[in-house]
């Protein structure tokens, strides 16, 4: 693997990507991955910032605490992650996108606030409890926990991505991915054809808790600090950006996404001050402009089509007659 | 001594009373905001919050750095919020719709457009104040407060014109809606777009109204919450927006009244759990309140159950 | 076969379903008619289980499926086709039919990941099964092209397929002709025909168009306002006067 790694290391480095950016852009590749899962069944959830701060703050505990290596950590994560994600998940998916949308928001809150105030209510309870004042210090609350070793190494997650590549592979000629889809497309006429909607529904939402978990646990081990602010409603929204940027039609663009929106700041130094522009006008225009993202053959074909007609002058094409449809109530 | 304590628990009562009233004017004209750009369009625009920031910093501009009077700069306030409603409309929505995209890409688009608001204004505030932070003048309203011994309430005036301000402006919007030609157009679109459209209305133009109002709505909240609180940054936009989302989903999405009562009920709940357990879960409670009320009754309490489940 | 007993749907206010009786016998062809409204599209939704009835029950061969969820409802055997064409648009003739299928396999994510052979052999026998069925609809042709560019007689046909492709033993047909001419209807009609001999269904026809409900139905049953009006032959219906009153004449 190292030989590899140096030879890639070597080509990125003059555009100003380090070990370090690399290893960042692999945990917000598998990031994309996990937000992929769901959108890809349908779901618009934007749990997964809640679900890596779970896996970070697991895996880090694990490996500082318990003195276990990082393989561990990172199971505790993806284990504990996808155990929380089971009781969520199931009143959760009930509801409709937008619906969806606000209460996976406010879950990742929730989830954020716990951290932030769990060792001064653990404290608080004990000292009731003991009828004096205890201290109780394990999460760390808004300064979180310090001097995690760095754990994660490259090898680990180029790994750890590849295996994800193959599983999606597989995935996509399933009968579980081909249900997926379905389930995306039509969710009532998948019930129809014997999908098991809400199994389906629930097993994804899991399988992508875990995904997050696992990049928060390896996140934990190279930031070597975790605090719950780092995993807000921004965090969030940056991984839907991975999505949004990269493309939702094939698994390779939210991959690709979170390769570049990590990227990106470093190569182009100037962006680093106005990063948060920069995010913004990215899902604008991405979402307004290149509905497909950036792997998305089709998008691309018609932005140039667009383009060129500008360029030459021709008159806009009129767009074709659609298809008689059959609205509602028949005849 | 129980004489004593009946007191106390009452004027804490009266007064806490008192500042719910005031904080739920704030939230309720908020999530009206939200409440008729969704009842409308049909879209959640979650960079309503955005908007609820730009009204407090022009009106911050407008008084700080001005030096303009507080009954210009009101008014300064939601127009500027209004107009950058508007531009959200045309950049951000209208693209999306003439497409059919899907509500989501809608949702998306408001985040990206709420983010770029937020850091550009970032970067302005950082521009004139070197810090992002600014104050308000404190002598906008006076300082004094009223004093009400025999209930032994403190009312600061400026809860009390913002309570005022709140009510006249929910009036006003609540005949324009239900008394005028304008309101009753916009109703018929909320209603049923094709329709409207088939039947004259101009649909873009009564979009754009509303997007209009909803901003200038929101600018308005931003700009009483400004003055409350004294002082206003570019997040503050962030702590609300979850607090008027809670809003409007208690109230039923989409239901004028229901963000009103949403609103207040908010308020009502965050100043209980303050008094009792400490202001630190104050936000926590909003966030736990939301996410129950989405399993138990998404539909809030006054809106219908059949489209909120997929 | 299927059984509907005192079925009553109401919405909160409005009644949709008002106790509806009746049978679809094993083998044949029941007809559904009914002016718009009538409620005829929300009764399949009961019995394939998206919508589910506020009282009476609903039975598949004595087993109760009305509170069923709809996955279950289609691996005991009933199947659907919709008013307005519910393909899986973006995916291929091909996936459609594999997708049908769902409920015929059982191999896991977990085979899949490990090549198991079960896996490839059940997949071999979905894919074997789709061609069958492209082959006896013939949608060879159009096989790879996604479902949303096919002509709308294919995906007409096309749904039917993917609903034959559950192995279901009572199909559900929703107003399978909208859009048809007279020409295709009377094929149609021919198909359905052949369906019930060839894959042993009963049939429940939701209909508009008096035609076909000729050509291919043992008996009919007339919805208005929720209620069952009548119930005879073809022939006894065409001469009710309360059904010709609830149409007003209105014959295709």
């Amino acid at each position: 693997m190292d030989p590899i790694i140096d030879a890639l290391l070597s080509v990125l480095r003059p555009i100003g990507i380090t070990e370090i950016v690399l290893q960042f852009m692999l945990v917000n590749a598998i990031l994309g991955v996990s937000i992929y899962l769901t959108l890809y069944t349908g779901m618009f959830s934007l749990a997964n910032a809640g679900f890596m701060a779970i896996g970070a703050y697991a895996g880090v505990l694990i490996t500082t605490q318990l003195d276990l290596p990082l393989f561990a950590g990172l199971i505790g994560g993806m284990v504990l992650a996808g155990i929380i994600a089971l009781p969520i998940g199931y009143p959760v998916l009930r509801l409709k996108d937008i619906y969806l949308a606000i209460a996976t928001i406010g879950f990742g809150e929730v989830v954020r606030i716990m951290i932030l105030n769990f060792d001064s209510l653990v404290a608080s309870t004990l000292s009731n409890i003991e009828g004096e004042r205890v201290r109780f210090e394990l999460l760390g609350g808004a300064r979180g926990i310090r001097s995690i070793p760095k754990l994660t190494e490259t090898w680990h997650l180029m790994l750890f991505l590849l295996v994800i590549m193959f599983l999606l592979i597989r995935l996509h000629r399933s009968r579980f991915g081909r249900a997926m889809a379905a389930i995306r497309q039509d969710e009532s006429a998948a019930a129809n054809m014997g999908i098991d909607v809400v199994y389906i529904k629930n097993a994804v939402f899991i399988l992508s808790a875990m995904l997050a978990g696992a990049a928060g646990a390896f996140n934990g081990h190279l930031t070597r600090i975790v605090t719950p602010d780092a995993f807000g409603f921004d965090k969030a929204v940056d991984i839907l950006a991975f999505a949004v940027l990269g493309g939702m039609g094939t698994w390779v663009g939210p991959i690709v996404g979170g390769l570049v929106l990590t990227a990106l700041p470093e190569v182009l130094r100037f962006l680093k001050e106005y990063r948060g522009v920069f995010n913004g006008l990215v899902l604008l225009v991405v979402i307004v402009y290149l509905p497909g993202g950036l792997i998305n053959p089709t998008g691309w074909r018609k932005t140039w089509r667009w383009l060129t007609r500008r360029i030459s002058g021709d008159p806009p094409e009129t767009p074709a007659p659609s298809a008689p449809s059959n609205t509602d109530g028949g005849d | 001594m129980k004489q004593l304590k009946t007191e106390l628990f009452m004027d804490t009562f009266l007064q806490q009373t008192f500042n719910a009233i005031s904080l739920g004017a704030i939230y309720s004209l908020f999530a009206l905001g939200y409440a008729l750009v969704f009842s409308v369009l049909g879209v959640l625009n979650l960079a309503h919050s955005a908007l609820f920031m730009w009204g407090a910093f022009i009106g911050l501009i407008a008084t700080d750095h001005w030096g303009l009077p507080l009954w210009v700069a009101f008014p300064l306030a939601m127009l500027g919020a209004g107009l950058l409603s508007v531009a959200l409309e045309i950049v951000a929505f209208r693209p999306l719709r003439r497409r059919n995209a899907a509500r989501i890409s809608q949702l998306i688009s408001s985040i990206g457009a709420a983010i770029l608001l937020v850091n550009i204004a970032q970067l302005i505030f950082l521009e004139i104040y070197s810090r992002t932070e600014g104050y308000f003048p404190r002598d906008l309203i006076s300082n004094e407060p009223i004093i009400i011994e025999s209930l032994s309430l403190r009312i600061s005036p400026v809860r009390v014109v913002i309570v005022v301000a709140a009510l006249v402006l929910m009036v006003a919007l609540q005949y324009m809606v239900t008394n005028t030609r304008v309101g009753q157009q916009m109703r018929a679109v909320a209603f049923n777009q094709r329709i409207a459209g088939l039947l004259g209305i101009n649909v873009s133009t009564i979009f754009i109204l509303t997007f209009f109002l909803a901003g200038a709505l929101g600018g308005a909240a931003g700009m009483f919450y400004g003055l409350v609180f004294g002082t206003v940054d570019p997040f503050i936009g962030q702590d609300i927006a979850l607090i008027g989302l809670t809003a409007i989903v208690l109230g039923g999405m989409g239901n004028i009244q229901g963000a009103l009562v949403g609103g207040f009920l908010v308020a009502a709940i965050q100043t209980l759990s303050t008094a009792v357990g400490g202001s630190s879960y104050r936000n926590a409670i909003v966030f736990v309140l939301l996410f129950l009320i989405l399993l138990v009754r998404p539909q809030g309490l006054l809106g219908q159950a059949e489209s909120t489940r997929a | 076969m299927l059984t509907l007993e005192n079925v009553s749907r109401n919405f909160g206010g409005l009644q949709a379903l008002t106790d509806v009786n009746m049978t679809v016998p094993d083998g044949k062809i029941v007809g559904l008619i009914g002016p718009n409204g009538a409620g005829k599209t929300t009764l399949i939704n009961n019995i394939s289980g998206l919508d589910h009835p506020t009282a009476g029950a609903i039975r598949f061969d004595s087993a109760d499926i009305h509170t069923a969820p709809p996955h279950r409802i289609n691996r005991l055997g009933v199947a659907r086709t919709y008013q307005n064409i519910r393909l899986f648009g973006e995916m291929t003739t091909l996936q459609n039919l594999l997708i049908g299928q769902h409920g015929q396999g059982s191999a896991s994510l977990l085979d899949a990941i490990i090549f198991r052979p079960k896996y490839r052999a059940e997949e071999r026998r979905l894919r074997q099964t789709a061609h069958d069925l492209l082959a006896r609809f013939s949608l060879t042709s159009v096989a790879e092209l996604p479902a949303a560019n096919l002509p709308y007689g294919d995906q007409r046909r096309l749904e039917i397929a993917r609903a034959i492709a559950t192995k279901p033993r009572l199909l559900l047909l929703d107003e399978p002709t909208a859009g048809m001419n007279p020409i295709e209807t009377q094929e149609l009609g021919e198909q359905i025909l052949r369906l019930r001999d060839e894959d042993n269904l009963s049939i429940l026809v939701i209909e508009h168009d008096m035609s076909l409900i000729h050509q291919v139905c043992d008996e009919v049953y007339v919805l208005n306002f929720g209620q069952i009006l009548a119930h005879g032959t073809p022939d006894e219906i065409k001469r009710d006067p309360v059904v010709i009153e609830a149409y007003l004449g209105k014959e295709d």
